[in-house]
């Protein structure tokens, strides 16, 4: 989503993007001319006019479930976002009983929060496992 | 004569810098009014996000969304600065 107009995004889809994807942009390209959505998530610029790169993961609840918001220059990093819906996925499916440490993966231990693991963390998750 | 700028990552738009050449007068109009400082605040993890409808661009279509319309599913809401900027 972004002020420009659905004539904008068909022209940027259609004489650039479709040349990076395949088909083309996969998804609805939206547009906010004025910026009213962007000043209801926080992510409006008056002073610019224009939205920064902000990205919301809401669940099928319609919760919003975690934010980023970069300034323009630097990019988004797409594995990131994918690994925190795959993250909050899990959590949702165990019914909050499952929590991922700092830099859980798939495939990687889950901690189940009890009264037994207050204080004992340390004993079953080491800090070199938040960076592989 | 109309001056070169050099494009950057954010969608161009007039350069609020540029008021240095005008005079003071010019400068204090041009320092935030108080009626554009509206109150912006971020919206809460875990509360609900707010509804809305908008127009899109969607393979070849131009379409409504509504948000409410993917409850149900996992949904990426992303924004940026506008199209073709680089990044």
């Amino acid at each position: 989503m972004s002020v420009d107009s659905v004539f904008v995004h068909k022209m940027w889809n259609d004489n650039e993007l479709s040349k990076m994807v395949k088909g083309g942009v996969p998804f609805p390209m939206l547009s906010d001319g004025g910026g009213k959505v962007g000043t209801m998530y926080g992510v409006y610029d008056d002073e610019s006019g224009v939205e920064t790169r902000g990205r919301f993961i809401i669940d099928p609840d319609g919760k919003v479930q975690g934010y980023e918001v970069l300034t323009p220059p630097v990019g988004r990093n797409v594995s990131e976002t994918f690994r925190q819906v795959q993250a909050f996925q899990l959590v949702r499916e165990s019914k909050g009983t499952q929590a991922t440490p700092s830099g859980w993966k798939p495939g990687k231990m889950t901690l189940k929060p009890s009264p037994d693991l207050v204080g004992k963390v340390w004993e079953v998750w080491k800090t070199d496992m938040a960076f592989d | 004569m109309p001056k070169d700028f050099q494009p950057g990552c954010a969608k161009p738009v007039e350069d609020s810098q540029s008021g240095k050449t005008q005079d003071a007068a010019a400068q204090a109009v041009q320092e935030k009014p108080l009626s554009s400082a509206r109150e912006v605040s971020m919206i809460k993890v875990g509360k609900k996000a707010p509804n809305f409808t908008a127009p899109a661009y969607f393979q070849g279509k131009f379409v409504t969304v509504e948000l409410n319309e993917y409850l149900g599913k996992w949904v990426l809401l992303c924004f940026y600065p506008g199209d073709f900027t680089f990044v």
